[in-house]
């Protein structure tokens, strides 16, 4: 009973957050930098910041994240971290040679204010970049959005900073991933490459933080978007942004630089969603659904009509990020189970638009929060005053979990005690297939274990 | 950089003392002559036979000028940055007009960097190197010339945890001067609840407005406070600055000089440190049309 306190009774709160549903811009900016090839993040502040976020990295994804540090000292928060960060650049290409330094700040830089484009641009007009090498930043201060806004940043500044218009255009669509798993990321190319459908998708994390053990380390693995792809994404003939905190951002810059039209999508999570990116990529690409993944989503159809009865009506409640969380949301609806209450730390209206228009009518009874105060003591009040059957979200819900004695699926960021997530992918139909079987272990689990002997049952 | 802080390093027996030094800050609207008129101040101060160190708070480090001669003096901020922590007394602290000692923060160059975080840095670093050990140094007074306006938490710092008890505001009867001093009260009503500091009068640094004194004077009983002296406007002063130095020094015999020593007896016989009740806006602009543009 770690959590013996929290009461049923929600009083109103103007201040105070409670556990919260969400993490520093930082992290998702050095996660998203992760997904260029060759590229080592930059943490523009005091050695704390780089380290704490390098480790809720490393936790994750169980792989080394490599990032350096600008190290403030007291000297640096009064004169202005500039002699710091270009020494850095100037180290950073001299010992450990990356193709891009991927620099973010920090909340200490950001609020003594900082002019990171000044300082870069200075590094590159004194010759501190070698020639083919880049540096480039965005702007992620932790007391504005979360680790998705920083995140969406980093995407952003990739656009900024790469995309080029030629003379030509090229046959290829551009797909700007959403925070998800690396094994997501090589699912949706799989998906691509099935339909023959050319992509450039960034950021790309798979290969980077899903690495093969070969007994060599290698500090810039073979995976992630490259310069040259990252370049010709000006040239594209469309782009499909996958999660609309994540992504928009940059596909609108996309269009604005590159005149490369766009359209949201939502990640594609369970039936729908992946129905709905598929038709996208399809006539994106101008290519078909081949056979085999239509042959894919009917087994996914298959399994939800068969395990249907297990599945309905069961209440859920989740906590994560948004792009993940629409989505997710959906697919529970499609099972037929009912959604009830559900949390994201991340600011932005857009959250809320989505939800209403999901479950006003399927589910009129769930509610849902996010920005600053909705928290998981909150969704934890909600489960007081009536209790769910099933719990999704990230580690930090083990001690309701545990508490309720609910059922517990681990998704979203950060996983910090279990594996397998950066592995198999959630994404796709076979990844819906994925989620609707951890839903049925997690549910029938309980059940085996706890209902009365006479009711125990050999088969389903 | 490892600075401790709130803990004084120089941990020394104390000495029999039957004093207790003064911890004065003076603050007030850019431009309005603080560091001058605490110079001066001061020299009166020392004239008299008190102890002084003088601590400018202000990134253009142009504090101490007047008691230094012009003597460019190293900041702590400079000396911390180029030297690192091993920052020792005499390297920042230098001695002025009859045995003034005077410090000097420093801070950023404009546009970069965060000056008030230099304040807190310098401030405590001082401490811990027992700057004001006032058995050490037997010092009467310390002053902090603080810039401006109470901009951001750093320039605050003064104020804060003990540091200055009371403070006096420099102003004149030019209505931003008494709109940056009613702001300053607001500042003091802050700390005062949590660190002790009191508002111990207005300094009225004449700018021959209309009717000065006498509203200057109103201003400050409607604040809770007294003006602590007004000090008539004389060339003799810019004078005397040209030369670099302070008034009494330039021209012990000057009127001006005499203005001085009578600011810096008020403020060494002062009894009345008070809380101020700071003005609402609509109040203190009433109080300029009547005594100020209207009559």
């Amino acid at each position: 009973m770690l959590l013996r306190h929290t009461s049923d009774t929600i009083i109103e709160r103007e201040a105070l957050t409670v556990n919260p549903a969400k993490t520093c811009q930082p992290i998702g900016a050095m996660y998203a930098a992760l997904g260029i090839h060759g590229c080592l993040p930059h943490s523009h502040g005091s050695q704390g910041c780089c380290s704490y976020h390098r480790s809720a990295l490393t936790r994750h994804y169980k792989e080394p994240v490599m990032a350096a540090t600008s190290s403030f000292t007291e000297g640096s928060s009064v004169f202005g971290g500039q002699a710091n960060l270009l020494q850095a650049v100037e180290t950073i290409f001299t010992v450990y040679n990356p193709d891009v330094i991927a620099v973010h700040t920090t909340c200490l830089s950001e609020t003594i204010g900082d002019d990171v484009n000044q300082i870069l641009q200075k590094a590159r007009d004194e010759n501190y970049v070698p020639a083919g090498k880049y540096v480039i930043h965005c702007n992620t201060p932790s007391y504005v959005g979360s680790h998705v806004t920083g995140y969406a940043n980093m995407v952003t500044s990739m656009v900024k900073y790469f995309s080029a218009k030629s003379a030509t255009k090229k046959d290829q669509v551009n797909l700007i991933c959403g925070w998800v798993e690396p094994s997501d990321m090589r699912e949706i190319k799989r998906i691509a490459a099935t339909m023959g459908a050319k992509i450039v998708l960034f950021p790309d994390t798979s290969d980077v933080l899903d690495t093969p053990m070969t007994g060599k380390h290698e500090f810039y693995p073979k995976g992630g978007v490259t310069i040259p792809e990252l370049i010709s994404t000006g040239d594209s003939k469309y782009t499909i942004g996958l999660g609309s905190f994540c992504s928009e951002e940059a596909a609108t810059l996309l269009e604005n630089k590159c005149k490369v039209k766009f359209s949201i999508q939502d990640l594609p999570i369970g039936l729908k969603a992946t129905d709905r990116f598929l038709v996208a990529l399809s006539r994106a690409a101008g290519v078909k659904v081949p056979d085999s993944i239509t042959e894919e989503r009917g087994r996914l159809i298959d399994m939800i009509a068969d395990m249907h009865k297990y599945l309905y009506g069961k209440r859920v409640a989740l906590w994560g990020d948004p792009d993940t969380l629409v989505p997710l949301t959906e697919f529970l609806l499609t099972m037929d189970m009912k959604p009830v209450y559900i949390v994201s730390g991340t600011p932005g209206k857009k959250f809320e638009e989505s939800m209403k228009s999901l479950l006003t009518e399927k589910v009129p009874e769930a509610k849902y929060k996010n920005g600053e105060r909705a928290d998981m003591f909150l969704l934890h009040q909600w489960i007081k005053q009536e209790p769910v059957d099933l719990l999704i979200g990230n580690t930090y819900g083990k001690y309701i979990a545990r508490d309720e004695n609910i059922p517990f699926i681990r998704m979203g960021f950060p996983i910090l005690d279990r594996v397998g997530h950066s592995y198999f992918p959630a994404v796709g139909y076979t990844g819906a297939m994925r989620l609707l079987t951890s839903i049925l272990n997690a549910i029938l689990d309980k059940e085996d274990r706890e209902c009365r002997e006479e009711k125990v049952e050999l088969t389903m | 950089m490892c600075v401790n802080y709130g803990t004084l390093v120089a941990n020394k027996p104390a000495k029999a003392k039957n004093w207790i030094m003064r911890k004065v800050a003076i603050y007030g609207k850019g431009g309005i002559g603080k560091s001058t008129t605490t110079q001066n101040t001061v020299a009166g101060l020392v004239e008299a036979g008190k102890k002084v160190i003088v601590v400018g708070c202000d990134p253009k480090a142009d504090s101490t000028r007047l008691l230094l001669g012009g003597l460019a003096q190293k900041t702590v901020l400079d000396t911390l940055r180029e030297e690192g922590e091993d920052v020792e007394l005499d390297d920042v602290v230098k001695t002025g007009f009859r045995g003034t000692r005077c410090v000097e923060s420093g801070g950023p160059e404009p546009g970069v960097g965060c000056a008030g975080r230099g304040i807190i840095t310098s401030i405590n670093l001082l401490e811990q190197l027992g700057a004001y050990d006032e058995n050490e140094f037997d010092t009467d007074y310390v002053f902090y010339d603080v810039l401006g306006d109470v901009v951001c938490g750093g320039f605050a710092m003064p104020m804060r945890e003990g540091k200055a008890q009371e403070i006096y505001i420099v102003c004149s009867g030019e209505m931003m001067a008494m709109y940056a001093a009613n702001n300053i009260s607001k500042g003091i009503v802050k700390f005062a609840e949590a660190g002790g500091v009191r508002l111990g009068g207005l300094i009225c640094n004449s700018r021959k407005v209309d009717n000065e004194q006498n509203m200057i004077e109103e201003f400050a009983r409607r604040l809770g406070t007294q003006m602590i002296h007004f000090v008539p406007r004389d060339n003799m002063v810019q004078r005397a600055e040209i030369n670099r130095k302070t008034v009494i020094d330039f021209d012990p015999t000057h009127g001006q000089a005499d203005e001085y020593r009578a600011l810096a007896r008020k403020i060494d016989e002062n009894k009345m440190f008070v809380i101020p009740k700071p003005l609402e806006i609509e109040e203190l602009e009433s109080l300029l049309i009547e005594y100020g543009v209207v009559n």
